[in-house]
Order: C-alpha cells, then sequence, then structure tokens
C-alpha cells in the first residue's frame, strides 16, 4: 500500500543550529506510528515541518501522494493533517463547543447546527460533553489536552499528530487519552504519536523512530528500540 | 430586523435634528464625537476581534483627508467621491499595513504602524501641490438642499457613515469571519491549524478598518475648510480610536459605539468648559481607569450586572 505520509530528506535550520538533517519517514494508512527521542531532538520541529508551523529548508513532504510542503498550514489541515500542541493552545475567549466549531466553520464546511450536533459527538465520545458550555480557559489541565484532541479530530483528518498530549498527566488520565487515541485509530486515522512517557509510547505504536540531534537513530518495533543501544546512550548519556 | 430598524430611527432622528432650529454648534460638536464612532469602530474590526493593536489610525485618518483634498483641488469632486477616494487609499495602505503582519505581532506590530503616521505626515509635508507644512485653505461649495447650512449636512453624512461602519462591524462579528479572527486573536498556530487562512482574514480585517477610517477622515477638510499636517495626523486620533473600545468594550460591535459616544461627548464638553489640552488626560485617566477596573469596558460591566442581579 502506498504510504499516507512520505517525509524524505527533509531538512530544517535555525540561523546556524541544524534542528533535522535528512529525515526520511513512510508512514502507512492506518497505521500507529510513535516518534521518540530526547528533549532538543527535534520531534516538534519535525512535525511543525508536516503540520505547516514550519517551512522545510530542504526535502520534500508527501501526503496522500501530494506534495504539501509549500502549502501554508491551514491548507493542510484542510487536506487531512490535524494536530494537537504540546502546550494547550485553546481559543480561551470560546466555548469548549465554539472552539470545535472554528474547524468546522473553516474545514468541514457545515452549517452551524449542524456542525454543533456533531461537535457534540465529539465532545461525548472524548468525555467532554459536560462542558460543552464553560468556558475553555476554566478547564483543567486533562480537560484541554482532551479539547486539543477534539478540535483536531472536529478537522476531520485522516493523518492526526498528537505532540505530547500526555505530558504532565497522572496514570488514569493517560490511560484515558491513550483510549481516545486507539479509537480514533480504531475508526481508521492514521495516529503519530510523540511522547515522552516511554510506556505509553511502547503500549501504543506499531513503529517507533528514535530522533537525536536532529537525525533518526533507529527504526523498529517497540520492543527492538527499546533494546537498541543507541537510544539508551541518547537518552541516558554514555 | 431589531437593529436594522434602530439604524432607520437613529439616521432618520440626526437628519431631522439637522433640519431643525437646533443651535449650530451642536452639528460642529456631534460631527467630531460621530466621526470617533466610525473610527472607534473601524480600530475595533482589527485591534478588538483579531487583537491587533493598530497604533496607526492617524495615519489613515489623515491620508483620508489628504485624499480628499486632492480630488477636490484636481477635479473639484463632490463630496460622496471624496469620502470613496479616501476610503480606496487607505483600503490599500491597510493592505500594506496588513502584510506587516505577516512577520511583526504584538507590540512590534504596533510600533510598526506608529511609524506609517510619520511617514505619511512627512510625505505631506513635502507636498506643494496640498500645502506642505503651511497647509491649504479649501473654499466649500454650495450646501445641498434641504439642509441649511453645510456643517449640518456634514453631521448627517458622518451619521450615515457610522451606521455603515457599525454594520459592516457588527457583520463581521456574527458571521464566519468573526469567529475566524477571534481564534486568530486567541492563538494564531491553533487557528492555522483548525483551517483559518490567517493571513488572508488578517488582510481583510486590515484593509476593511482601513478603508473605515479613511472614510472618516475625508469630510475633515470640508469640515474645518482647512486642512495641515500636523493636526491631521495627530496621535491622539490613534489615541482615541484606541481608548475609546477599551472603554466601551472591545468583544461587542457595541462597545466601540458606547466608548467613543462618552469619551468623544466628555471630551467636548471639556474642551469647552475646561481647556482643549486637558483632552488628553482625561482620556488617559479613564483608559487606565478601565483596564484596572473593568478590563472589558462598559459591555462586560454590564453583562456582569445582568448576570449578577438574574
Amino acid at each position: 500500500m502506498d504510504p499516507i505520509l512520505q517525509v524524505k530528506a527533509v531538512s530544517k535550520h535555525f540561523g546556524g543550529f541544524t534542528a533535522l538533517s535528512d529525515v526520511s519517514i513512510d508512514i502507512a494508512p492506518g497505521e500507529r506510528f510513535g516518534l521518540i527521542g530526547p528533549n532538543g531532538s527535534g520531534k516538534t520541529t519535525l512535525i511543525n515541518c508536516i503540520s505547516g508551523a514550519l517551512r522545510n529548508d530542504g526535502g520534500s513532504i508527501r501526503f496522500e501522494g501530494v506534495e504539501v510542503s509549500g502549502l501554508a498550514a491551514y491548507k493542510r489541515t484542510r487536506r487531512g493533517i490535524a494536530r494537537s500542541f504540546q502546550i494547550p493552545r485553546p481559543f480561551h475567549s470560546m466555548s469548549v463547543l465554539e472552539n470545535l466549531l472554528v474547524p468546522y466553520e473553516y474545514v468541514v464546511h457545515l452549517k452551524e447546527s449542524d456542525a454543533e450536533k456533531q461537535a457534540m459527538d465529539i465532545l461525548a465520545k472524548i468525555g467532554l460533553a459536560e462542558k460543552a458550555h464553560a468556558q475553555s480557559n476554566q478547564l483543567s489541565q486533562v480537560e484541554l489536552r482532551k479539547l486539543e484532541l477534539a478540535r483536531a479530530m472536529a478537522a476531520k483528518p485522516r493523518l492526526l499528530i498528537s505532540d505530547e498530549a500526555m505530558a504532565g498527566l497522572s496514570g488514569s488520565e493517560v490511560d484515558e487519552v491513550l483510549k481516545i487515541l486507539f479509537d480514533l485509530n480504531a475508526s481508521g486515522i492514521t495516529v503519530i504519536m510523540i511522547e515522552h512517557i516511554m510506556q505509553a509510547v511502547m503500549r501504543f505504536s506499531q513503529r517507533v523512530v528514535c530522533l537525536d540531534a536532529g537525525k533518526i537513530i533507529c527504526e523498529g518495533t517497540p520492543a527492538s528500540i527499546v533494546a537498541n543501544p543507541d537510544v539508551q546512550r541518547a537518552y541516558l548519556g554514555a | 430586523m431589531k437593529y436594522w430598524i434602530s439604524a432607520a430611527v437613529i439616521l432618520a432622528l440626526a437628519l431631522g435634528v439637522a433640519l431643525s432650529r437646533i443651535n449650530e454648534y451642536f452639528f460642529f460638536a456631534g460631527f467630531v464625537v460621530l466621526t470617533f464612532v466610525v473610527l472607534a469602530t473601524a480600530w475595533n474590526i482589527l485591534g478588538g476581534y483579531a487583537g491587533y493593536v493598530n497604533f496607526g489610525t492617524a495615519a489613515f485618518f489623515g491620508l483620508g483627508a489628504y485624499s480628499a483634498t486632492v480630488l477636490f483641488k484636481w477635479q473639484g469632486a463632490p463630496l460622496a467621491v471624496q469620502i470613496a477616494g479616501g476610503a480606496l487609499v487607505c483600503a490599500l495602505l491597510g493592505f500594506g499595513v496588513g502584510l506587516l503582519t505577516l512577520r511583526l505581532r504584538g507590540i512590534f506590530f504596533a510600533i510598526a504602524t506608529v511609524a506609517v503616521i510619520f511617514i505619511c505626515e512627512t510625505l505631506m509635508v513635502n507636498w506643494r501641490y496640498v500645502g506642505g507644512a503651511t497647509g491649504l485653505q479649501l473654499l466649500r461649495p454650495e450646501v445641498l438642499a434641504p439642509f441649511e447650512t453645510y456643517t449640518r449636512m456634514l453631521f448627517v453624512v458622518m451619521a450615515l457613515l457610522a451606521v455603515a461602519a457599525v454594520s459592516t462591524a457588527r457583520y463581521i462579528q456574527t458571521s464566519w469571519i468573526g469567529r475566524g479572527l477571534r481564534a486568530i486573536r486567541d492563538s494564531e498556530e491553533a487557528a492555522e491549524g483548525s483551517g483559518v487562512p490567517t493571513l488572508k482574514l488578517k488582510l481583510f480585517a486590515c484593509t476593511v478598518s482601513g478603508a473605515l477610517m479613511g472614510a472618516a477622515g475625508a469630510p475633515w477638510p470640508m469640515y474645518l475648510s482647512f486642512i495641515e499636517p500636523a493636526s491631521s495626523f495627530n496621535l491622539t486620533y490613534s489615541v482615541s480610536a484606541l481608548a475609546m473600545p477599551m472603554i466601551g468594550g472591545t468583544g461587542h460591535w457595541i462597545g466601540p459605539v458606547i466608548g467613543a459616544l462618552l469619551l468623544g461627548s466628555v471630551q467636548q464638553i471639556v474642551t469647552v468648559t475646561i481647556s482643549n489640552e486637558i483632552n488628553v488626560l482625561v482620556v488617559g485617566v479613564l483608559l487606565v481607569l478601565f483596564v484596572v477596573l473593568a478590563p472589558d469596558g462598559v459591555v462586560g460591566l454590564f453583562r456582569k450586572w445582568t448576570r449578577y442581579f438574574k
């Protein structure tokens, strides 16, 4: 099967600093893909390049066979790439429900009444239904993470990038978010998970890539990654 | 519907008053207050909805006035054409300022817009055709029937512009554009990620806001029968256009209207009873009071009270 996302020889520099060099990844449709690496290894830079928040300097990014690396971020969202943010960025002047109406209005182009109904469905699925009319700046940390995911889902993506959706959550909360991501994947959405919580990534992913200093140092099943000496060195230091 | 009826009533009222025997001074002052309704409403489209603080209102206002002057001197254009010309020129300037939002946010955007004032003012000071630094005396044409004096007519024209500006702002606020602009204000990255074409919306807001400011400035040369750079590009226009929505409330279209009517009227009263110089002080004190005590303006206070007494 053709990959849904094809990252080929992508590089990104900030001034003299090389954040990504020659990164290539293929992701299959429906895959659960894990991206790990120590702090500053380029994980978020890579997904910023994929989602369009940053432009890659070299290489190509193809989504469903179409080159997207020149497209503005909103166009990539409309094509089917959605993301959640590492630090939640809710539309804080809006209610939870209204947050979801933004992608419904701008990506799916639904009438407001239909959009509200579908948004409520998503909120029910994700466990935020009773908070639908709460102001989004009054949510707890885990609720904010869920809102990030809910808003990304409202854009009806075929590829969802979850950027540390579980950082700072308690054990049971991690399980909750993990279940949401599993359910999403079961409904046919390809998921890229970026995570520091090893247990979560290892449980979730079918395949894991480890970045270090902007390079892929290894790729494989969760078990093989944990056993890899390069990964251990990157995380623990030599 | 209720809105359009009120708008029609207000316009009819303005026309009725203008045809009555009320003292000329009322129109002289009322014109200024209405100008500020337009400026504050226009400012709010970009500053309030999208969160980009434009400090360059004076540039748009002054350029609108000068565009009208040029059209008048060159072709003897009628007032409606002068206003359209001012709006068009300032829409273009607005588009240009909108391009600045590509790279500049927050305080840096605000500073860049201040620079636009100085650029425009310097250009006009050095342009002989419009009188340079000494300015230009303008002879008003004959007033149109049924108005008795030119000032009365200008008052009605500015009332029309105010209703047009408020209607535009109201449409933007309640449409899909408004939700997109609010998303931009809350988080530009998340807005992009939710499919909002942020650059297009910002350019749209800048252009519309600029056009309205230019339209507000265009009748001023006729109002004063005179134009001159220092007062046309005066920074107090920028300060007032920013302070009025803050005081009225930036989230709702009625906010800038309340702020402009309130502050504009107080300024007129202070000018007559105390001194023109105290004006700026009044604006400053009120702004500080509101920012500290009622950050959501009069509209926010009103909402809080209605919730409290319900």
